[in-house]
């Protein structure tokens, strides 16, 4: 059996731990029992709120678009003053300057996607470029595709060489690695990824670009922030984890958090290492928070849409 | 916010998780009003309420405040031959001529009462017995109602279960049920039993009396014709007046293989049919090439499902050498994660145990581990002040000779023993007075064949653990008991096959 000892010694990819589907799925499904109520529903709700990774990936994007996702970011909902802020704005690499610029000294990070997304079809050079683009413009994050059919045909190499690249001209900014779990077909293959990229130097691993369905699901991101324990366990490095696509309503984000709680632990609570990649979910989690606090629903359009 | 840790700790086991966040779970109880008990329970005879003949009451109380319930009345020697008269008249002038689509209506209509009653019942079953209203709720009470539907489908076309024989019912059947899964036992003895024409005479455990007669009262309600179903209360004395009275035809028993053995000592040379649902210390087994993220999740459920009160419960684990740091570490870690407490709290993986003499029973067995020289591991949670409380609890470094690794517990506690290969652990593994049910976890089908072929339980579970269905057979080998509830076979224990 593969022994990955420490970061120097790479374990055999081929040998990663294998998952059982059903017992996956069963265990996700027992984090969904958990009753969030009153004031934990409420700190839950705003904490959410701050791991959310404000996203807009669209070719449509423009200037106008970005700046007015950038205001939302910082000012969730001021109807009522004390909401934190969320923690990232997601966009693309032409966005990055403009996203930067909006936010200002709000603390909130840019991320910028890269290396050819969402396909992550083109060379090595052209992501390199990409990569050192959106960082130059000056992204906090890079979110980067890993190469999906290299994965499929077995040539887990060139995956982890391509992560360790794209991390070394990543610089300062974190790391990002998302494995597109909704192509890759199975949990075994999931782990398989996750192990890959953690030991190739992501900061990060994520689920889905958000364009390929099914995007994060509870079982395949419990089987990612397994592979994070226990990476954690070998090398004593802690790893994030971004859950993206499909995650719109804040009762699911809830327990998403049972589930990091559960898991990982204290450690892991916080925006940190743990984010969620939504556009919608923002408003779901802020019309929850103002039912909790004035004990009545508002109707959808007291909260802005951008 | 960014915790700096230490990059050195290759291959350290130092490292641990922190499970106590900031971020906790407010208390989320289930309402008890939505229960309905009564200060006195007398007994279900001939379908009515009768005051007991003993006049005798004895308190049933809730395991997790120390607190009387209600008190239930106790069955002597003359109410128990009142209740068995009342089950041989029902059986003789209305059960056994009854067309059998007609006796299938009336387990339907009881199923689905079961079903609109649900809630109430899994309240009761929580606050009686001490389990999670999580297991109540999801597990107890449904699998409960899921036994009466399967078994009314049964009752008008046994000649498809038994194709080219004919069947009669049994007579008068006496059932004395366990307190660890009260109502689910009822129906487990109940269905099967009334479905083919018998009539019933059943008492559960001192402890748990209140779900059962809460099921009378559906009973009484669902206009079921008064004495097929009878359920008597009381302890020891009152279960041996049952097994011991002549114009019984059939004793079930799920308990204690002690008490089977003196059940069967006593009905020896009687005619009594009987089948017996005894002890168990069953083996989980994992291998090198398991799942071994699901194979720990599944140890944590083969064992502390209800408090390790399950006669099925995995409480032998055996490891193979090279993962077994690897597991025992992740159970050390899960088993943080286990929230103890208030049964009727949403949120409860292990509600109170059971009673106080069981915990005396669990704590003597704690001692013995620690003497023996294994090393115990409990989970660092608080326990409620009042109660009967054990937290989750692991003992590493067992060898097969400890008596923590050979005798049922019955609490939640687990023995991790360790193995080299295939055939040490399925002669280990066989190696107990006891073989109700076992556990294999390997990434590898033909494994599992050739363990399962080879293992002497009455269940096996593959990659998964305590999984239950009504279309699935139950029952033991050895020590264990012989006969099968569920399924078809449990068809079987309650009818003759007459040509």
């Amino acid at each position: 059996m593969a022994s990955a000892g420490s970061l120097t010694m790479l374990p055999d990819f081929s040998l990663s731990p294998r998952i059982d589907q059903v017992g996956a799925e069963e265990r996700a499904a027992r984090f969904t029992k958990r009753s969030i109520k009153k004031e934990s529903k409420l700190n839950g709700l705003k904490l959410v709120l701050n791991m959310i990774d404000l996203t807009t990936l669209e070719g449509k994007d423009t200037d106008g678009k970005v700046k007015q996702l950038c205001y939302k970011a910082m000012h969730p909902h001021d109807a009522m003053p004390g909401l934190p802020a969320v923690a990232a704005i997601c966009v693309y690499p032409s966005m990055v300057k403009v996203a930067k610029k909006a936010l200002g000294d709000s603390g909130i990070k840019v991320a910028s996607v890269a290396t050819a997304f969402p396909s992550g079809q083109a060379s090595r050079d052209v992501k390199l470029r990409d990569t050192k683009y959106a960082v130059q413009e000056g992204a906090d994050e890079v979110d980067m595709v890993i190469s999906r059919g290299k994965f499929h045909a077995g040539e887990y190499n060139f995956v982890f060489d391509e992560i360790a690249a794209i991390k070394e001209v990543c610089g300062e900014a974190r790391l990002k690695v998302i494995l597109e779990t909704g192509e890759l077909g199975t949990f075994d293959k999931v782990r398989r990824a996750s192990d890959i990229a953690m030991h190739a130097g992501a900061d990060f691993i994520k689920t889905s670009t958000g364009k390929i369905q099914p995007a994060a699901t509870m079982p395949v991101t419990l089987v990612m922030l397994e592979a994070i324990r226990d990476f954690y366990y070998k090398t004593g490095k802690m790893i994030g984890m971004k859950p993206a696509g499909g995650i719109s309503k804040s009762k699911l984000a809830l327990h998403y958090l049972v589930m990091v709680k559960e898991v990982l632990g204290e450690a892991w609570l916080n925006n940190h290492w743990f984010r969620f990649g939504a556009s919608s979910l923002a408003n779901d989690v802020l019309m929850q928070i103002v039912k909790e606090k004035t004990g009545v629903y508002q109707a959808a359009n007291y909260f802005s849409v951008d | 916010m960014p915790i700096a840790k230490k990059k050195t700790a290759a291959k350290n086991n130092t490292i641990k998780l922190k499970f106590d966040t900031s971020w906790s779970y407010a208390p989320a109880p289930e309402s008890k009003s939505a229960a309905t008990i009564k200060p006195q329970y007398d007994l279900f005879i001939n379908g009515e309420w009768q005051k007991p003949l003993s006049k005798k009451y004895f308190d049933t109380i809730n395991p997790a405040k120390e607190e009387k319930l209600s008190e239930v009345a106790e069955s002597g020697p003359a109410d128990v031959d009142k209740a068995v008269n009342a089950a041989r008249h029902a059986y003789e002038k209305v059960w056994r001529k009854m067309p059998a689509k007609e006796r299938a209506k009336y387990v339907f209509r009881i199923a689905r009462m079961v079903q609109e009653r649900a809630r109430e019942l899994a309240i009761i079953e929580s606050l009686d017995g001490g389990k999670p209203i999580r297991e109540s709720r999801d597990f107890d009470v449904p699998t409960a109602a899921n036994h009466f539907f399967y078994y009314a489908g049964w009752a008008d076309k046994l000649e498809y279960a038994f194709p080219n024989r004919v069947t009669e019912p049994l007579g008068v059947a006496g059932q004395i049920i366990p307190w660890n899964f009260p109502l689910l036992m009822a129906a487990w003895k109940i269905a099967p039993a009334i479905a083919t024409g018998n009539t019933v005479v059943l008492k559960p455990a001192e402890t748990t009396s209140l779900t059962a007669l809460k099921l009378a009262e559906i009973i009484e309600e669902s206009g079921l014709p008064p004495g097929v179903v009878n359920i008597i209360t009381g302890a020891g004395e009152t279960g041996a007046a049952i097994v011991n009275h002549p114009d019984i035809n059939k004793i079930a028993f799920t308990g204690s293989t002690d008490v089977g053995k003196i059940i069967q000592k006593a009905i020896a040379g009687t005619g009594k049919k009987v089948t017996l649902e005894l002890g168990g210390k069953a083996a989980n087994i994992i291998f090198e090439d398991a799942p071994i993220d699901q194979a720990v999740e599944g140890v944590i459920n083969g064992i502390y499902f209800n408090q390790g009160h399950v006669c099925c419960a995995g409480s032998r684990l055996y490891v193979q050498e090279s993962v077994a740091k690897e597991v025992i570490r992740k159970l050390k870690d899960r088993i943080e994660s286990l929230i103890v407490g208030d049964p009727l709290d949403k949120n409860t993986d292990i509600g109170a145990i059971n009673s106080k003499q069981q915990l005396a029973t669990i704590h003597k067995y704690l001692d013995i581990g620690k003497k023996e020289g294994a090393e115990m591991y409990q989970s660092s949670c608080a326990l409620p002040g009042k109660g009967f409380w054990c937290r989750p609890t692991l003992f590493t470094n067992v060898a097969q000779s400890n008596r923590i690794a050979q005798e049922e517990i019955f609490g939640p506690v687990l023995a991790i023993l360790t193995f080299r290969t295939d055939d040490e652990v399925i002669e280990k593994a066989n190696n107990s007075p006891y073989g109700l049910s076992a556990g294999v976890w390997t990434d590898k089908g033909s494994k599992i064949f050739n363990m399962t072929k080879r293992m002497r339980a009455g269940v096996i579970w593959a990659n998964t653990f305590n999984k239950f269905d009504p279309s699935s057979p139950f029952g033991g080998y050895k020590e264990s008991g012989f006969g099968r509830e569920g399924g078809l076979h449990g068809l079987s224990a309650y009818v003759n096959l007459i040509n």
